[in-house]
């Protein structure tokens, strides 16, 4: 049973956000708008943060991506009432749209934010609706319920079910969105289980890092850390 | 012991049998809250919770203060019909069912909250149909739940013999549906000796069982918030302090009901200044628990230094949550003042000029000016037009309201020291004031500092839909209470008779406490 698990190279990252474009298209992620947005309403299960690191004038800006984590051990998956969110055989947390009673108790245990609620009914304005991604796995949320990356659990099942392998290590591997559409080429998808696997040397690099490591929480995003680029990865 | 043709007070029954304008005037205007929070309610149903002022990361807002603040002050009756039933203070009897009775309708309106909150209140059963034990909210569920049945219970045994009561001395013109009522009610009550002994015994266990349950469900309802990760939710003593706040707000609150009941069906001879002076000394007991508990809290989290929380910390002391948590401590102190004028020995010679009400309406009148003054410039077209106040002069103005404050506060000192139910009463005020601030304190800064360093401040602004719904609660709470007294008589007529039969008995233990005897 594979464990699924990304690496993104901090290095080659642009911060473009072509991932949480991709990311939003594919899994059919709803507009806000910009009054939405204003007020906190937007949906994202891909974003980039900023942080400011050093002191002026040693200053650098740093953009961390983030997906959902998809902790080895999810806080969210523990204190959800009723089971609507659990954490799949191979190590991904996913959402059950149908059960979830919307009380955000797991938003509030992510210690990486990385859940969102429809705060309102789904739109897609204009012509956006015919752009829709027609799989099922991917139709939009009811309003009232939280909903997170999947680390494109549609894209897995179909590459399955087409017998097509998966993850970063095969040219013509599938790979979650973001990973797909990545600009720089900076994000590794595949088998954290599997250790001659790209996302597992990357991982064992002495670059790697997950965010808020101490929580104990075991995410299994892992970031390289920036201004150590080596070509050869 | 046949208590059929006992002679009752009519004081008593009065409430029920007679209805003023005035009540239905009251009746109308709570269920016109009500209505009012029920339309914005079905809206928000189908609108979703974008109505509301919460956001992504602020995702508890007001709903939530509210559901805290009501199930805190839920614990009125177990304080003092149960805790004070077991430990055996008599003067508690004229009061316990006013105070159970604030028990049971806190906990259906703070129920209620949990469901105007959820997004999908349409599946409320998923959490009987796929409930996990795991989830601290599954807790909540089964604690405030076995509360509930409880606390309706406990509020319904004492209540038997005093619908036999009713249901013997009702007036000939009363209408039938009343008599139908509180023969049902009755259950057969005769008060006959074996009756009365399974009463007193059923009475007995309900009371020792209803406090372990009443201090695990607001230790539960704070393990909602300490057992996520977040900064200033994640503390041990969170259950020792919700229990602590959660009895001190329940006392203040059945201190206000006591009064309104006293006031409007001329119940001074049963609820007494003493009653007032006792609670008002618990009050003054918990309040100082809660600022032992509070500064235990905030120093640690303060001393320790961790960024994380200290970011929360520093939003509650000096961000922009430091005027609810100022006015906070400011009105648990006030409180803490006023209830121990009384206590203290009365100052001999003291002339101030100070203590004059003409004093106190003028420094009133001007704390008011001052405080319009600074809210209109703080309103937001004022600040858009560039006409926002200087920082130096909101100071300013801020020094003055706080000497005008302490100015009427002196003032009104004497009032308050020689009239001790007005004075507790306005404590209780400032009590459940401070309370229901504390518990927004603990809810709102936390969620808007994330725990990830670079992640985005979370603003909260609560819209009209929750101070509405907010409103309605409260409304509610009292419109709850307003048809029980109609209903029900308020202050337990058994109980109190049966005081007389006791005195000889606590005579007899008093003197067993003797070394002579």
């Amino acid at each position: 049973m594979p464990r699924w698990g990304m690496v993104i190279d901090l290095d080659k990252c642009t911060a473009c956000q072509a991932c949480t474009v991709a990311c939003r298209a594919e899994n059919n992620v709803s507009f806000a708008g910009l009054n939405g947005y204003r007020r906190g309403r937007a949906i994202f299960w891909n974003t980039v943060i900023g942080r400011v690191e050093g002191e002026f004038p040693e200053v650098q800006g740093i953009f961390i991506p983030m997906p959902c984590m998809h902790c080895d051990h999810p806080p969210c998956v523990k204190v959800c009432p009723v089971g609507a969110t659990y954490q799949d055989e191979e190590g991904r947390v996913l959402q059950r749209y149908e059960r979830c009673i919307g009380c955000r108790m797991c938003m509030q245990a992510c210690p990486y934010n990385r859940r969102y609620f429809n705060w309102r009914v789904q739109e897609w304005p204009d012509t956006f609706a015919l752009y829709r991604n027609p799989d099922p796995e991917t139709q939009p949320r009811p309003k009232g319920v939280v909903e997170k990356c999947t680390f494109c659990v549609q894209r897995l099942r179909k590459a399955r079910e087409e017998g097509r392998p998966i993850g970063s290590d095969y040219p013509d591997g599938v790979v979650p969105a973001c990973v797909e559409t990545c600009t720089g080429g900076a994000r590794y998808f595949g088998d954290l289980d599997d250790p001659e696997s790209i996302v597992s040397r990357l991982a064992r690099s002495p670059r790697a890092f997950r965010l808020q490591e101490e929580l104990g929480t075991e995410p299994k995003v892992y970031y390289l850390r920036p201004g150590q680029w080596e070509p050869e990865t | 012991m046949e208590r059929r043709n006992e002679p009752v007070d009519p004081r008593l029954i009065q409430p029920i049998l007679r209805t003023g304008a005035g009540y239905y005037l009251l009746a109308a205007f709570l269920s016109a809250v009500v209505a009012a929070g029920l339309y914005v309610w079905i809206r928000q149903l189908r609108l979703g919770l974008a109505v509301t002022g919460m956001n992504h990361p602020v995702y508890w807002g007001l709903y939530i203060t509210n559901f805290v603040f009501f199930i805190g002050i839920s614990h009125a009756g177990t304080l003092i019909s149960a805790i004070l039933r077991v430990t055996g203070a008599e003067w508690r009897r004229p009061i316990t069912r006013a105070a159970e009775a604030i028990t049971v309708f806190a906990l259906i309106v703070g129920a209620a909250q949990v469901i105007i909150d959820m997004g999908r209140p349409d599946r409320i059963l998923n959490v009987i149909a796929y409930g996990r034990f795991q989830s601290p909210l599954l807790w909540d569920v089964t604690s405030i739940t076995v509360y509930l049945l409880g606390s309706i219970t406990y509020l319904y045994l004492p209540l038997i013999p005093d619908m036999a009561i009713l249901r013997d001395n009702l007036p000939a013109d009363a209408p039938a549906w009343r008599r139908r009522l509180y023969t049902l009610l009755a259950l057969g009550w005769h008060g006959g000796p074996e009756q009365r002994r399974r009463l007193e015994r059923a009475v007995g266990v309900m009371a020792v069982l209803i406090i372990p349950i009443a201090v695990s469900v607001h230790t539960v309802v704070s393990w909602i918030f300490a057992m996520t990760l977040r900064p200033m939710w994640h503390s041990t003593i969170f259950g020792p302090y919700f229990v602590i706040g959660a009895i001190y707000s329940g006392i203040a609150t059945i201190l206000i009901a006591m009064a309104v009941i006293r006031k409007v069906f001329h119940l001074e001879a049963y609820l007494k200044p003493l009653h007032f002076r006792y609670l008002g000394m618990l009050l003054i007991t918990f309040n100082a628990l809660w600022f032992y508990f509070t500064f235990a809290e905030y120093l640690t989290t303060g001393y320790g230094g961790v960024p994380h929380e200290m970011r929360v910390f520093n939003a509650k002391l000096s961000g922009e949550y430091q005027a609810a948590f100022w006015a906070m401590v400011f009105s648990m102190a006030v409180a803490f003042v006023i209830l121990l004028l009384p206590h203290l020995p009365a100052p001999r010679r003291v002339r101030l000029p100070a203590f004059r009400p003409g004093y106190a309406l003028a420094t009133a009148g001007t704390a008011l000016a001052v405080a319009l003054v600074m809210v209109s410039q703080n309103v937001s077209g004022a600040t858009q037009a560039g006409l926002a106040p200087s920082p130096a002069l909101t100071r300013l103005l801020t020094w003055l309201l706080v000497v005008l404050l302490l100015g009427f506060g002196v003032s009104v000192l004497p009032v308050l020291r020689r009239n001790i139910v007005v004075g507790t009463v306005i404590a209780a005020f400032l009590v459940d004031l401070g309370m229901w601030l504390e518990r927004f304190t603990i809810v709102v800064p936390t969620e808007t500092r994330p725990m990830l360093e670079g992640y985005t401040i979370g603003i909260y602004h609560p819209t009209a839909t929750e101070w509405i719904l907010t409103a309605a609660s409260f409304a509610g709470f009292a419109l709850l209470y307003v048809i029980f007294v109609k209903l029900f008589p308020i202050i337990s007529i058994w109980e109190v008779q049966e005081a007389e039969e006791v005195i000889p008995q606590m005579v007899e233990k008093v003197k067993g406490y003797l070394p002579g005897v």
